[in-house]
């Protein structure tokens, strides 16, 4: 009995072996590298294949310039509308009790597991020049497909419930406590909402809306179908990468993916920073 | 209280955010949406039943419900692993690790077509080790295979996660004290309460994969009744100004889907009840 000696390091009940621990992480850590970072890493080497000044030079591409603008063009006007959406239907489906309040919620996320192409297709069926409402614009000069407004409609879509998804679990933990306390001391409506909800929102707010961002900016299937492809008009930066490739201008191609990507980048960080910074109130979105 | 809970609610803001919210639903999703049924409609259960029964549909949604299943499957078992070793080891840039799973979401699906191929084509890094091998990877069903994994991988991972996160020790606890080895607890105590967590992933990374396009027609090679998935069969349709035929697949493709999201909720909602919580 008194022989019996202690290990030098105790193992927890609740913990792996060190072996098996350092097998699951080397997994986990090799599984990510081949499926995401090289894919990552290759953008890059493709676009400097032949030289950072070649990767520069076909930036400066009047495609690739209108495609640029374009993209950013779509982004600006269809992240401040799901912003607004988000914000109407969070506040709405929190603050208010109603019938049908589940229905809702299923259509505010019917978009996610409908197909990018689908919704596309549903676009052109609906305002396409054969369709009613789309011949009669066509007819007083607002044409929707195949132009601006349908690349907009089609990035809203499948971009829909981002904004709303983030705020709704938020403002549900938050409650209605504050801002009936701040009407009972006469504050206006849209004052409560001002200091009192926005205050308390604006993490997960602009969490949303670089999400939402970073899909709409990179939105292919559905833009794809709606917008025509015309070249220099509606080409967007996917639009005009996918061309570029199938024309085998490969360092034009990856230059243009890479300063999405890059993008893309931004956004994670951006969306990484605010998670470690501001976890406890980001922390209700996590556990969707 | 009691009165004024019952009460009316004070909060303002209800017609205008009522407003805003069904107005946007109607003009992005429901009169779309309708516009793709009221199509259908008008080509009648027949047409459409005729559009679908052809070899090269059958051939194109049996490819693309088939591959996606099967990249949800990796993901399932994947993502499970990688947010278990996320959540309780401890490793340097574990942090930075966790931050590239959202990598697959971060990326436009064409730039990470194009990446796919340059690296899965038989002159790439990744291809031409396969073809040492002698398999091909990309413009085969390997390669929307590769493509529909990595669209869908995140989901699993950060839907497991806070639940990982959430355990109490003390359930492995007791279940060590009453003499259950290490593998015994994890497959009996730990993964019945990550099931419905990881069955919600699996569905959305399903769904993702269902629908995906833009990183799949890149490394597809895109031959039909062999790599043709049912998104480009509808552009494809599209193309020939063939609305009928691309309403048809859309259809089925929506009918298809939620009869399989709705087998998975039913399967979430049998594993809840089965642990009680969660």
């Amino acid at each position: 009995m008194s022989d019996t000696q202690a290990p030098a390091r105790w193992r927890a009940v609740t913990e792996e072996s060190r072996p098996a621990r350092i097998a699951l992480i080397a997994v986990a850590l090799a599984g990510l590298g081949v499926l995401v970072l090289a894919p990552l890493a290759v953008v890059f080497a493709e676009a400097l294949a032949k030289g950072a000044g070649a990767a520069i030079a076909s930036l400066g591409n009047r495609d690739a310039q209108s495609a640029i603008r374009l993209t950013l063009l779509v982004a600006a006007i269809a992240v401040p509308l799901n912003a607004v959406f988000g914000i109407a239907a969070a506040w709405t489906i929190t603050k208010f009790d109603f019938r049908g309040k589940a229905f809702l919620i299923t259509l505010i996320d019917l978009p996610f597991s409908v197909s990018p192409v689908v919704a596309g297709l549903a676009l052109v069926l609906l305002f396409g020049t054969n369709s009613l409402i789309g011949g009669w614009l066509v007819a007083q000069g607002f044409p929707i497909i195949f132009a601006l407004p349908g690349i907009v409609l089609a990035s809203v879509f499948v971009t829909f419930p981002f904004v709303a998804r983030e705020l709704i679990p938020v403002m549900i933990e938050q409650g209605r406590a504050e801002e009936e306390a701040a009407l009972t001391l006469g504050a206006s409506g849209w004052r409560v909402f001002r200091t009192v909800t926005l205050p308390n929102i604006k993490w997960a707010l602009l969490y949303g809306v670089l999400l939402c961002n970073a899909r709409a900016m990179g939105e292919f299937g559905a833009v794809a179908v709606v917008s025509g492809k015309i070249r220099g008009v509606t080409a967007t930066m996917p639009i005009t990468i996918e061309m570029m490739y199938n024309e085998y201008l490969s360092v034009a191609a990856f230059s243009l993916a890479a300063v999405l990507a890059a993008l893309g980048l931004l956004t994670l960080a951006l969306k990484t920073v605010l998670e470690w910074r501001h976890a406890d109130q980001l922390a209700a979105t996590r556990r969707y | 209280m009691q009165a004024l809970r019952i009460q009316k609610s004070p909060m303002p803001g209800f017609a205008l955010g009522m407003g805003i919210t069904l107005t946007m639903l109607s003009l992005i999703v429901i009169l779309p949406v309708g516009a793709l049924l009221a199509q259908g409609a008008s080509y009648g259960a027949e047409g459409i039943w005729q559009t679908v029964n052809t070899p090269r549909v059958w051939a194109a949604l049996y490819l693309s419900f088939r591959l996606a299943f099967f990249a949800a499957l990796f993901n399932l078992v994947f993502g499970t692993l990688l947010a278990w070793v996320l959540a309780r080891y401890e490793f340097p840039g574990r942090r930075l690790v966790d931050a590239m799973v959202d990598l697959p979401f971060a990326l436009p699906t064409a730039v990470a077509g194009i990446a796919l191929t340059a690296l899965y084509a038989p002159n790439g890094v990744f291809g031409s080790l396969a073809k040492a091998l002698g398999v091909k990877i990309a413009y085969t069903q390997w390669g929307i295979l590769i493509a529909l994994i990595f669209v869908g991988l995140p989901f699993v991972t950060r839907t497991v996660q806070p639940v990982i996160a959430e355990i109490e020790r003390e359930v492995e606890e007791a279940s060590a004290t009453l003499g259950a080895s290490r593998l015994y607890t994890l497959y009996r105590v730990i993964l019945p309460m990550l099931m419905p967590a990881a069955l919600t992933g699996f569905a959305l990374s399903l769904a993702r994969a269902v629908g995906e396009y833009g990183s799949v027609i890149f490394i597809a090679g895109n031959l039909p009744l062999k790599t043709e998935i049912a998104p480009l069969l509808i552009v494809i349709k599209l193309e020939e100004f063939d609305y009928n035929g691309a309403a048809a697949i859309g259809i089925a493709m929506l009918l298809i889907s939620f009869t399989m999201l709705l087998a998975i909720n039913l399967i979430q909602i049998w594993s809840r009840r089965r642990i009680g919580h969660v």
